[in-house]
């Protein structure tokens, strides 16, 4: 198993001038979780964000160690997965055709058999030669968990994680957050007591501190 | 290296496909040009108009087809919110080559259509050097293609996409068009190859410029 | 208080003398001008044009300095001093256009004769227009500066190329070929004392009004943040 470490520093945020939230620091490490919760608008999304590379913090630092390597920003896409409500996946490609192309672009070894597990894992197999355009809210939100875990990252980010789904796509949602914590490191932005208790540590976005749980 | 030049020719396929799949851009940018064509032919009737002249006009059609659909790469991304999703699969410097070579290949395309259609249809223009057209013709693609792509994502980022376009690309773009025009205007006036070599030097360290720069600054753009 | 004086007191006489200092065939008097074929009277715009257009240039050097250590550092006041000199450089290279082309007209017969330095020119006022347009269409203070500084870098980058690019397409008509007569600058000693003093007035004057309007706005970046 790899020694994954996961770390921020100070992390500051400001848009417009308008201060978002500052001085995030913790530190991950592999097999731990932590649960963002903060008010709507305290900047959940914007934290995972930032920790997934996507938006610059405009002070403070991450530093992301896999294996005794520090991975350049620019390589962290290779090891983490995102689900958020502000990701889109291409309305005119099939689901399929969606993994293959994610897998392509990514260069990785990702085989037909494993596409194949993660559309069945998520109910989508069935469906799975049908445009993206034509999916419910629900299904194009299970596409995202395909999308995020094709590459097995070692730091899978969650944001809102149980939006749109049923009953049994939750059930499905815990398993992969548990499986996640014996994998690597688990982020989730969310306000769900139930979500919240599957991880350790929290950060309270309105009153910025870590605690252990 | 290898991991983002695979990448690179990922996105363009993915780019190219989507592209057959939508027409977004194909099938405008085709109407623009026969339109704009059949506008200057009734303008021009029966006059006489040199070919010097019609030589500027070509390059008025393809810049302005340019303009109307080479940012489509990068707005289409942004506009459906996928922006997010390339930020999580690629390096920036493959998603611009990649869409570099999709907007090279659309111009490219585009740029033989329109320049057939010109060379039967208006009768005043006449080309006396093929050599000196025709590598007038690559250049001016390859740096267009490069110009308004860099362009492309900057707009993409802008609330006013459509008519910022042209404004913003219209001063970096003016060298290279000027250029072009010059060396047609050489090509239809029975010039000898090497006379236009000067106008060839300026096509290619533009072009190598302007590539240089977008790769360099094109990462200030793409990460917000 | 005493330099912004004396800056005042330093214009107004470089005005009062490169209007008022006669134009003889044969200077004598410390005070008289040298004569130029074919310009006469209208040499005395090159005491306000030139300087003019150099303040347009070195606006928008400043702007791109500016651009670039705002990119690397990310300091949203390199951005304020970066447009702030882009808007005074569009002020002064609209008064170096309107003041080039009223010139051309009483000398070249029409206001715009696409000569290489006029449009050189021109490009920078569009360069400068674009510049803003962009700046308005962008929501997001960082994304503004980013952008806008990504855009004048590469037009900064593209402009050179009209150096190589003008003189194949018209043939020069500015009248610096006059002036400046293969190297030699026939200029006597008081135009051009005149001259490099306007050179240093207009500049000073640009620094002087850019010092001003990047501490307004520093004032207005400051309050704003104590809105919140
Ligand atoms: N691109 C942007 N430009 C300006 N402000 C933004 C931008 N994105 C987010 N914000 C602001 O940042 C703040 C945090 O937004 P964010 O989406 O991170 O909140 P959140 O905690 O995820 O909220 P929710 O619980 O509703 O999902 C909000 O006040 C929002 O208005
Ligand atoms: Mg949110």
């Amino acid at each position: 198993m790899n020694e994954i470490i996961f770390k921020t520093e100070g992390l500051a945020k400001t848009f417009n001038r308008r201060k978002i939230f500052k001085d995030i620091s913790f530190e991950l490490k592999e097999n731990s979780s932590l649960a963002i919760t903060g008010k709507n608008g305290s900047g959940k999304s914007t934290l995972l964000k930032i920790l997934s590379g996507i938006l610059s913090p405009t002070r403070g630092s991450i530093e992301m160690n896999i294996g005794g390597k520090i991975i350049r920003h620019d390589s962290y896409f290779k090891k983490l997965g995102l689900v958020s409500p502000y990701l889109q996946l291409y309305d005119e490609f099939t689901g399929q055709e969606n993994l293959e192309l994610f897998r392509d672009i990514r260069g990785i070894e990702a085989t037909d058999n494993y596409i194949e597990d993660l559309l069945k894992l998520f109910k989508l197999w069935e469906r799975r030669d049908d445009f993206v355009r034509t999916y419910s809210s629900g299904m194009k939100q299970r596409l995202k968990y395909a999308f995020a875990l094709l590459h097995n990252p070692s730091i899978l980010l969650l944001d809102e994680p149980r939006s749109n789904l049923d009953a049994e796509g939750i059930e499905t949602v815990y398993k992969i957050m548990e499986e996640q914590k014996k994998r690597g490191i688990l982020i989730v932005a969310t306000n769900d007591s139930e979500d919240i208790e599957h991880c350790e540590q929290l950060i309270d976005l309105n009153k910025q501190e870590t605690s252990g749980k | 290296m290898r991991e983002s030049l695979a990448a690179t020719l990922t996105i363009f396929k993915k780019d190219l496909r989507s592209e057959m799949r939508t027409r977004y851009a194909l099938n405008a940018l085709l109407m623009f040009v026969i339109t704009t064509l059949s506008i200057i032919l009734f303008s021009i009737g029966n006059e006489n108009v040199s070919p010097e002249l019609l030589s500027g006009v070509l390059w008025i059609i393809i810049f302005f087809s340019t303009m109307s659909g080479l940012s489509r790469t990068f707005v289409s991304e942004e506009e459906r919110g996928t922006v997010m999703t390339l930020h999580l699969i690629a390096k920036p410097l493959s998603i611009y080559f990649g869409k570099l070579l999709f907007n090279l290949l659309l111009l490219g395309g585009l740029n033989i259509f329109t320049v057939l259609l010109y060379l039967l249809f208006v009768s005043g223009f006449t080309v006396l050097n093929y050599s000196i057209f025709v590598t007038t013709i690559i250049l001016g693609t390859l740096g267009l293609a490069s110009g308004s792509t860099i362009i492309a994502a900057i707009i993409a980022k802008a609330n006013t996409k459509g008519t910022l376009y042209p404004v913003l690309s219209f001063p970096i773009l003016l060298p290279l068009l000027l250029t072009v025009i010059n060396a047609t205007k050489l090509s239809v006036s029975g010039a000898q190859f090497s006379e236009s070599f000067g106008e060839f030097q300026i096509l290619i360290s533009y072009l190598v410029v302007l590539t240089a720069i977008s790769f360099l600054l094109f990462e200030y753009i793409w990460k917000e | 208080m005493l330099l912004k004086l004396l800056l005042g007191l330093w214009l107004t006489l470089i005005i009062i003398a490169g209007f008022s200092f006669p134009i003889t065939e044969t200077p004598t008097n410390w005070y008289d001008l040298p004569f130029v074929p074919g310009l006469e009277d209208k040499a005395r715009i090159i005491f306000f044009h030139v300087p003019m257009a150099w303040v347009t240039t070195l606006a928008f050097i400043i702007s791109l300095i500016y651009g670039i250590k705002y990119l690397a550092k990310k300091e949203i006041d390199h951005d304020l001093i970066s447009s702030s000199s882009a808007g005074l450089g569009l002020m002064f290279c609209i008064l170096a256009t309107v003041t080039g082309s009223l010139w051309a007209k009483f000398t070249w017969g029409s206001f715009w004769n696409w000569d290489p330095r006029e449009t050189s020119i021109f490009v920078l006022l569009l360069i400068y227009g674009a510049y803003f347009a962009l700046r308005s269409a962008i929501e997001g203070e960082e994304k503004k500066a980013t952008l806008s500084a990504v855009y004048a870098i590469i037009a900064g980058i593209t402009v050179p190329f009209f150096i190589f690019i003008m003189p194949r397409i018209v043939e020069g008509l500015h009248p610096n070929e006059a002036i400046v007569s293969k190297g030699k600058i026939s200029m006597n000693r008081t135009m051009l004392v005149i001259f490099l003093s306007s050179l240093s007035g207009f500049t000073a004057l640009f620094f002087w009004i850019l010092n001003l309007r990047v501490r307004t706005e520093r004032l207005e970046h400051k309050q704003s943040l104590k809105g919140d």
